[in-house]
Formats: structure tokens, sequence, C-alpha cells
């Protein structure tokens, strides 16, 4: 029995020395797959404090805009259409603000180093971005239609009317379309300022700033008047939560975003690939 | 192994890492020792990617750093332990880190535990986080992959004693196991303790490198006289002899070993009070002297 518990105790003894290799044999390594980058990106956006009830606040906009539209709106303004735009407009605002930091929340809290390091591949992480926050968007807007659809129907069940149902598909994609060009001109301000306040501002410049002094122009200036819906972003992107797309329309909307969003998005893109992360 | 070729960062005149070369081998800790703003930071960041080197370049295990399909598994990283989201917890930041890498869940609690982080310790935000916490989680997430290489940027500032004492150790384990570590640090016996070979750079510049053991030796011979009066005789003694020597703390460093300055001594009728290979006092001397030339504190030395 002794001789056979001598034998025994090599055995650890040799499994102490092997086990010292195996972290330097090779082993599969398997790429990261697209679909988890994304995962990983949603999951950024809920899991601080910050960004759970920057998510939140889009429910909570949706119920309030619906609630004031039920109490405060006349009889027959009680419309599908009444609700979609009380929702619509607090929600472009929380949605871009969502897709800036996405993007600035990597250098205000420096988590890039972290994120870049084991992605090296920024244009990936930047297209993992692109995708989870247009996924929040898209999803937002579905729950805003809901919410919005039940302020309908329960608005109309008061009133006493009949519900009046006045948004086709076209138009819902066309307010899906607006949001998600808001939510890009956010990430494109992201990329751009690389600055949560930065781009924050850089935000409400755009959004606040820039369509009054265009307006402002167009209302003094008879030359500027024509030219306006070509050059004024926020006026050719407003278009298409209100009015029926004209050719000409989506050409104005196309050449304002050219210049306003998608050539400095390239610019900001390009800056994030480069720019050296500290 | 880490294989660091000619590498040089300019930023406009100023030139931040200037020909850099060295190797970190597998098996061995290699220290990366120099002063604040000496270029350690900056060479390590190109080591990952995070900055473009103007010339030169980095491999790991023979490839770009960017050629790797998962880096997080072959490489762990930390190159600063505040760049953490203050708003998330250390727990979900391990997390996101593990899916990223796709691993799974179970190993979020494991190198918690590993790295001495206690679960309510894990469930709070970081911004409640000591330097010494930050440094376990850093550390923990260049550790959750299993990597073969960990490159370390002061990763052990912050940290007690206790703390410096158990990272030696893990460091230690994970070179026996074959792995390869880089950390950079700008003090000398946080270092000492660890490496087993060293790189020492002053303004971008390799001013030194080579083992601990070469680089001790090179140090030389620590010798004290018993009557302090009799230093300056022991000194010529020695200059006699052509050996170079400098005053340290009440006694002499002497670029020779200890047997021929035990020998001049003794004909020159010293008596001596301490006698040994200078060791960490002499590796400190010389960490000073190669650096005092780069060093913002040369001008008054």
């Amino acid at each position: 029995m002794t001789t056979q518990i001598h034998e025994a105790t090599p055995v650890p003894a040799v499994a102490s020395t092997t086990t010292p290799q195996a972290p330097a044999a090779r082993r599969v390594v398997r790429p990261i797959p697209m679909t988890r980058l994304v995962g990983v990106e949603l999951r950024k956006m809920f899991d601080t404090r910050a960004g759970f009830w920057m998510m939140a606040s889009v429910g909570i906009v949706s119920v309030l805009a619906t609630a004031a539209v039920i109490i405060w709106a006349p009889d027959e303004a009680i419309t599908q259409n009444t609700f979609s735009t009380a929702i619509g407009m607090p929600l472009s605002v929380v949605l871009p603000i969502i897709a800036i930091l996405s993007v600035t929340g990597e250098y205000s809290q420096r988590t890039g180093l972290t994120t870049y390091t084991l992605v090296p591949w920024r244009g990936r992480v930047m297209a993992a971005k692109v995708a989870s926050t247009l996924l929040v968007g898209v999803v937002a807007m579905v729950v805003a239609l809901g919410v919005g659809a039940l302020g309908n129907v329960v608005g109309s069940a008061i009133t006493g009317l009949d519900a009046t149902w006045d948004i086709s598909l076209a138009q819902f994609g066309n307010i899906v379309l607006a949001n998600v060009l808001g939510m890009l001109m956010g990430f494109m301000l992201g990329v751009l300022f690389r600055s949560s306040a930065g781009a924050i501002v850089g935000y409400f410049v755009y959004s606040l700033v820039l369509p009054v002094a265009f307006g402002t122009l167009a209302a003094f200036q008879e030359w500027f008047r024509d030219l306006q819906p070509w050059v004024d972003v926020n006026f050719a992107v407003t278009r298409l939560f209100d009015q029926t797309m004209t050719t000409e329309y989506w050409q104005q909307l196309g050449v304002s975003t050219l210049v306003w969003l998608w050539i400095p998005l390239a610019i900001g893109l390009r800056a994030v690939l480069r720019a050296e992360v500290k | 192994m880490i294989s660091v070729e000619h590498l040089t960062k300019q930023y406009g005149p100023f030139t931040a890492v200037d020909n850099v070369s060295f190797t970190a081998a597998a098996g061995r800790v290699t220290g990366f020792l120099g002063p604040n703003g000496a270029g350690k930071s900056t060479t390590m960041r190109i080591m990952v990617g995070l900055t473009r080197p103007s010339t030169g370049q980095v491999t790991i295990a023979g490839r770009d750093y960017r050629e790797l399909v998962n880096p997080g598994l072959e490489v762990g990283v930390l190159l600063d332990a505040s760049a953490q989201h203050a708003g998330r917890t250390g727990r979900e930041i391990l997390a996101i880190a593990a899916q990223t890498m796709g691993l799974p869940k179970s190993r979020v609690a494991e190198t918690l535990a590993r790295v001495g982080l206690t679960e309510t310790e894990a469930e709070r935000r970081v911004r409640n986080y000591s330097l010494g916490m930050r440094q376990r989680l850093g550390i923990a997430t260049a550790l959750i992959g299993d990597p073969q290489v960990l490159i370390l940027d002061e990763p052990a500032n912050g940290l007690d004693p206790a703390g410096i004492r158990w990272m030696r150790d893990l460091l230690r384990g994970f070179a026996d196991q074959g792995g390869t570590v880089l950390l950079s640090s700008h003090l000398l016996h946080e270092i000492e303790v660890i490496a087993d070979d060293l790189v020492v750079i002053g303004q971008g510049r390799i001013v030194a490198q080579g083992s601990k053991a070469e680089l001790l030796a090179a140090a030389g011979t620590l010798v004290r006289t018993a009557d302090p009066a009799q230093q300056d005789h022991l000194a010529r003694a020695l200059h006699e002899a052509s050996v170079v020597t400098n005053p340290i703390d009440g006694g002499l460093r002497a670029d020779a070993d200890p047997e021929l300055v035990g020998e001049t001594a003794h004909r020159a009728g010293v008596v001596l009070r301490e006698l040994r290979a200078a060791d960490g006092a002499g590796l400190e001397e010389m960490f000073l002297e190669l650096t005092a030339e780069t060093a913002r504190e040369g001008a008054a030395a």
C-alpha cells in the first residue's frame, strides 16, 4: 500500500510542472463578430445612471406628452397626429443627445483607452455605435408610436368621439427618417468634438441658433428666401414631419444634409480613426 | 514576446520617443524605467495601436497589434487605471471587457477574486474607488482574457505595500508560466523587486538595458570606512588602483568588485566597517546618473 502512495505522489508534481506551460500554448482565437460589438455598445448606453435615465426619459417623455395632450388639447384635436407631434418634439431633442454621448463618453470618461485596446479597429467600433444608436432610436420611436396610439384611444374614449388615425405608414417612415438624421447629426458632432460638453453645445447651436439665424436672414433678405431650403438643414429636415415631400424637397434635404451632416461626419470619422487616444 | 524596433514618435519638433529598440522576453518580467515624461507611456500606447509611431514598429509574438483578431485574449493591457467610467460599477466594467472578448460571465467573478476585489467592492461605482482599487480593477481587465502578454503602465501606482507584494507575486507567477510581462515605473525600488530585465529610458532615449543582475553588477561596490576621516585616504588609494569612486550615503561607491576594493583598503591600511555589492543603492545612483542630463531635476544636480 505504501508503495502505491509513493507512486501516486509524483502525479501532482508532474501536473504542477505541466500546467505552467499551458498558457504559453497558442489557443484558437476567434475574431470578434460585429453583432457582439453592437451588443456591447448597447449595454454601455444603459449601464450608467446617466445613460439609464437618458433612456428612461424617452418613455417618460412619451407618457407625459400624451397625458398633456389628453388634458389640454381641444376635443377635435385629439388625433393620432397631435399625439405624435407632441411626443416627437421632445424625443427629437433627446435622441441626438443619446447619439452624442455614445461617442463622447469614450473620450470624456477616457474609456476609449480600454475600448480601442480591446477592439483596435476604430471604424468597427464606430459602426457598432451607429448601429446601436439607430437601433435605440427606432425602438424609441416605435414605443412613442405605441404610447401615442394608446393616448389616442384613451383620449377618444374620454371625448366620446371616434378615434382619428391620421398617420400613414409613409408619414411614420418620414418621422423615423427625420429622427435618424437627427441622431446622425448628434453622432457627427460627437466624432467631431470628442467631448460631451463641446458636442452638446454644438448640438444646441445646430438646433436652436442656426434655424433662428437662417430664419431671420430669410425674413429680411429677399435673395436668401429661395436659397434657405437648400442650406438650412433644420428647415429641410423639419418638413419630413409635417409635409408631403416633393422631389424638390428631397433634393433640398439631400443638399443641405450633405453640407451639414455627411461631409462633417466624414471629417469627424477620419479624425476618430487617426487621432491619438490618451 | 514584445519586440520594439527603432521606434520614434515626433510631435512637431518635439521627439517623445527617439529610436527606441528593446525586447521583452517570454518568461521574464521586463521593467520599463524612466522619470516622468521620458516616453514610457507613449511607447506603450504605440504598442497597442492607440498612437501611431512616426517610424519604427512594435510586434507582439511576431505580429502587429492590429493583426490580432481578438487582442484581449492575447495581450492584457493596463495603461491608466483612472481611465474607467466613473459611473459604472467595477463588475460592470469587467463584464463589458468579458463580453467584448466573448468570455463566459463566470470569468468576471473569478477574475474579481483573483485581483482581491470583494463582491461588495465590485458593486460600487468606480468614482468611489481608491486608486489602489482602480489599479486592481485595471489589472483584472488585463488578466480576464487569460493572455500570454501583459503590458502595464505604472501598475503599482497607488497600491499599498501589501498590494505591491501581491502584484509582484502575481507577475512573477505569470512570467514563470511562460508569460511576457512589461511594466513601467518611475520608481526604481518598485520595479527592482519585480523585474528580471530592465530598460531605462530618459528623454525618449534608452540609456541602459540588460538583466537586473548585469545592471546590479555594473553598479559596483559600496564601501564604508570605520573612521570617516579615512574615507578620502581610501578614495585616493582606489584612484591609484584606477578605480573610479563617488561618495554615496556617507560611504563610497566604487566601480570594482568587492574583492579588489577590500584588497586596496587592506594595502592602504584603512579599517572598513562595511563592504558589499552596491545593489539597489548603486542601481539607484546609476538611474539618477543616467537620467540626470535628461531629468527635470538635472539642472539643479
